[in-house]
């Protein structure tokens, strides 16, 4: 088995030790390429299906294009989508690009509360019905106690620390310095109730890997990770307020994966372009530590 | 980080005492191989001038971390530098006790090991902890470094002395070191370079060298073939009719066409097809495949079972196991307590029977305690709720391992090394070679399921005579009747003066045989899609095991009649009176609640 075949065949196993350990379970699909690349490997691990709702947090911030892709994949794929939004800071327009909070505050509320309250059921959450292509109120409100999330232990500080299953209490809380052992495949899947375990599938893949992995599979990605003449193109997918696009000129998988390995790339963070990274000291272990992904 | 995907990688845990000097031997490696990003000794080095402390290798590790936070490189666990043979993970362990469970997690993904020992300190507590946990991980490739030389003037005496001891100790973990590399990582002797200068007398590899030698271990796969089974799933959204096995194959290969042996069930049946998505299936599935495959027949087995090939050496099926343990919980390993024990995918409830000899890390000497402490070591017998298939250490190590559970918190990890007899042992085989042996229909439970709208289950009505078994019994088959279940009530009696005609005395080792020939009559009915209603006198809840072996209902529900309970059995509801009508609605409530019946009554 080569490297991608190795790292291919950890996330799947991950992946079906969390469907059958976790009655409650989600994945979470930021629209962006690594959890592109999760949703993929569960459809690898079950046959063509997926067995769980996709949960995505929709700030109303996000690029226009991430939206439309989302939807066109949910209904493609037959995948049983939810969102869930901060719809009462959004009302009172109590966010950072209508100057009235921090980058960090807006960060909090629009991203880590609304995940907050949408895993746990506290707010509603909005299903696709696939009849009208429409979203509904889902009637469905039990906690999920198995989150899935497409980290990576090489993106920033905070994320190399992490297990495979990693638990959270109750006020989504991890405790960095008290983790559980994890061995010979085993991993954490009893919890005490009301606190949840979230799930690390891609916990070894670098940026590198995923972006092969995109080329070897053909993975559809969104468009805006590829340069469409202007010089620009997107390296990490954000809001569309604090996400800037870098410059380059590569206009598929195959240019950016050289890009990546030999260009200029090689030296640059993936998340420079990421506004509340700079502001959270780097490492973005604050944002984290309160539930942030 | 740039990986030359070409190289292959491997992972390399680097444990020892605190301060031995972990630290500096991996700054330095890193530094001797120019996988520093640039400027970054010169900036670590201008740092200490100013702070007028002298630099160390150790500091670089450090500052590393902190630029890691920063999104380049390096973690705090883990770094990564190339020789021109490989590109090396090197996973630092702490070397503090107080993360041993922290150590366990790094080394358990290492390939090799560097095993470092301060040789102004020599041997300490946790170089011994260490190179036991080495061992029982199953990390076969340890290095000794015994580090700090220049401290010792270079010693080849000390160095000796080191390796004579520390040899010693090893062996009695069945671990033979590749090497002892004696090195300062402060001054570099013998990381990258060979110190001929001040150390003639030392004529073997450096670090490096010896790093390139390990060698990277292929995947088992001319072993036996071993899949825990994960799941048997079967989706049927857009009329997927497939069902398919799933699971990572630990060791050895199958292919379309093998015969294919579940156990503990010994259900068997053949491979139908190669399952994957988005590429063809492949002709075989090998050992690190996360895998999927259908069989010709229809037989029922769950997450837990291992596939193993009909033609191999079949594993252990046990419900008492001999095994070695590592204890990291708070609270001690101790009998009387519930845990649970994980094994491949099999989860079932066990408890500590017996503490063999508790080892002192340190010196490997044993003593004899009533239960195991954080951090020790120590043989014990474990006594399983339900049995597990596995092998045995010395033949396959991959599913010879297991770890305990303590309330939520996974607090132990052990190696089987020998399987058990208790009193079930010989009836468990008798099924095992009746499920391999059984004539196979085309339906499957699932289709019969569904066509009757219920689950197959057990319903054990027992208590004393007089006691209402019976009138429960059929009051409740009337109402799951006429609810439209498919049911039936069976009573002891039934059986005792038909199958068992041939039997006829009434003694202790009878009642057995009854309750074994209705076992097996049960297993059949179950097998048909029934619910099935038993009603028995005074039921022993060994006589229920026994039971559960033999018919290995998916379900099973007791219910004791009678206002005290005389027997041991841990009834589900007791009956005390004679209120049928609500006895039933409790336990048809309890069916529903349970998914037997899918609609209310």
């Amino acid at each position: 088995m080569d490297h991608l075949e190795k790292l291919e065949a950890r996330s799947v196993h991950i992946l079906r030790e969390a469907y059958s350990q976790f009655k409650q379970l989600c994945m979470l699909w930021s629209i962006g390429k690594d959890s592109t690349v999760m949703l993929w490997l569960a459809r690898k691990a079950f046959f063509g299906h997926v067995p769980f709702p996709l949960v995505h947090v929709d700030t109303s911030y996000k690029i226009k294009e991430m939206i439309e892709y989302r939807d066109r994949l949910a209904l493609e794929y037959n995948l049983d989508m939810v969102y869930g939004q901060n719809k009462e800071i959004l009302e009172k327009g109590f966010t950072y690009p209508n100057g009235k909070c921090s980058r960090i505050e807006c960060c909090r509320l629009l991203k880590s509360e609304a995940l907050k309250n949408t895993l746990s059921g506290e707010w509603p959450r909005y299903r696709m019905n696939h009849g009208t292509g429409k979203y509904e109120i889902d009637t469905n409100r039990e906690p999920f106690t198995g989150v899935i999330v497409g980290v990576r232990a090489d993106e920033e500080g905070s994320r190399s620390k992490e297990r495979y299953f990693s638990p959270r209490d109750k006020n989504n809380d991890w405790d960095v310095g008290d983790q559980p052992p994890e061995f010979w495949n085993q991993y954490k899947t009893d919890f005490a109730p009301g606190t949840h375990v979230r799930i690390h599938p891609l916990l070894d893949w670098t940026e590198a890997d995923i972006w092969e992995y995109i080329e070897k599979e053909g993975i559809p990605t969104v468009s805006l990770y590829y340069d469409r003449g202007e010089g620009i193109r997107y390296r990490s997918l954000g809001c569309a307020p604090c996400t800037s696009p870098i410059e380059s000129s590569a206009s598929n998988v195959a240019e950016i994966i050289e890009e990546l390995k030999s260009g200029k790339l090689r030296n640059i963070a993936e998340r420079s372009g990421r506004e509340q990274d700079k502001e959270d000291g780097g490492g973005l272990e604050e944002l984290r530590k309160d539930g942030y992904m | 980080m740039d990986i030359c995907k070409t190289l292959e990688d491997m992972n390399i845990v680097v444990v020892g005492h605190v301060d031995h000097g972990k630290s500096t031997v991996v700054g330095r490696m890193l530094a001797d191989t120019n996988s520093l990003p640039e400027g970054k000794l010169e900036q670590v080095k201008a740092n200490c001038r100013r702070n007028s402390k002298p630099f160390e290798y150790a500091f670089l590790l450090d500052a590393l971390k902190d630029e890691q936070a920063q999104g380049i490189t390096i973690d705090s666990a883990r770094c990564f530098f190339s020789t021109e043979k490989r590109n090396y993970i090197i996973i630092d362990a702490p070397g503090h006790i107080e993360f041993l469970k922290n150590m366990v997690t790094g080394a358990a993904r290492a390939e090799a090991a560097l095993l470092v020992i301060a040789a102004d300190e020599g041997v300490m507590e946790n170089s011994n902890r260490h190179g036991y946990l080495l061992s029982m991980l199953g990390i076969r490739q340890v290095a000794v470094v015994i580090n700090k030389m220049d401290l010792v003037d270079y010693s080849r005496e000390v160095y000796e002395g080191i390796v004579l001891e520390y040899s010693r100790f090893l062996k009695k973990v069945n671990i033979t070191a590749s090497s002892y590399i004696p090195v300062s990582g402060m001054i570099g002797d013998n990381i990258a370079a060979n110190s001929t200068e001040r150390m003639p007398w030392y004529t073997g590899m450096t670090v490096l060298e010896q790093l390139d030698s390990f060698i990277s271990e292929g995947l088992p796969a001319d072993m036996p073939f071993r899949m825990p089974v994960q799941d048997v799933y079967k989706f049927t959204m857009n009329n997927d009719n497939r069902r398919i096995v799933a699971g990572t194959v630990e060791t050895g290969r199958l292919a379309v066409g093998d015969s294919v042996t579940f156990y503990p069930s010994g259900k068997r049946s053949s491979v139908k097809s190669i399952e994957s998505f988005n590429v063809s299936p492949p002709e075989q599935i090998m050992a690190g495949n996360s895998a999927g495959f259908t069989l010709t027949d229809q037989i029922f087995i769950t997450r837990g079972e291992i596939a193993a090939r009909s033609d191999e050496k079949p594993p252990e099926v046990a419900a008492r196991l001999k095994t070695n343990v590592f204890w990291l919980g708070r609270e001690p390993f101790s009998p009387g307590k519930r845990y649970f024990i994980k094994i491949g995918t099999a989860k079932v409830e066990c408890s500590l029977e017996r503490v063999g000899r508790v080892m002192n890390a340190s010196n490997l000497n044993s003593e004899k305690k009533e239960s195991v402490e954080r951090h020790e070591v120590a043989e014990c017998i474990l006594n399983l709720k339900k049995p597990v298939s596995f092998d045995l250490t010395d033949e396959l190590a991959a599913t010879s391992r297991f770890v305990l559970i303590d309330g939520y918190e996974i607090s132990g990890g052990g190696i089987i090394t020998g399987a058990m007899e208790d009193e079930l042992s010989d009836v468990r085989h008798q099924v095992m070679i009746r499920n391999t042996n059984w004539i196979k229909s085309s339906i499957s439970r699932e289709d019969r399921a569904y066509r009757y709208k219920q689950r197959p289950s057990l319903i054990i009505i027992t208590g004393p005579r007089q006691s209402g078994k019976k009138t429960l019994a059929r009051e409740l088959e009337k109402v799951l009747f006429q609810n439209g279940e498919l049911v039936y009530f069976i009573g002891m009696g039934s059986v005792v003066y038909g199958v068992d005609a041939d039997i006829k005395n009434r003694n202790k080792k009878n009642r057995e045989e009854h309750i074994r020939r209705a076992a097996e009559i049960i297993n059949i009915m179950l097998d048909s899609g029934m619910i099935l209603i038993l009603t028995a006198i005074e039921l022993t809840s060994h006589e229920i095991e026994l039971i559960r072996t033999i018919a290995n209902p998916p379900d099973i529900l007791t219910i004791w009649t009678g206002e005290k309970v005389t027997t041991d059995i841990n009834a589900e509801l007791t009956f005390g009176g004679n209120d049928n009508k609500m006895y039933v609605e409790r336990i048809c409530r309890n069916l529903a609640d349970r998914g037997i019946i899918f609609k209310g009554i």
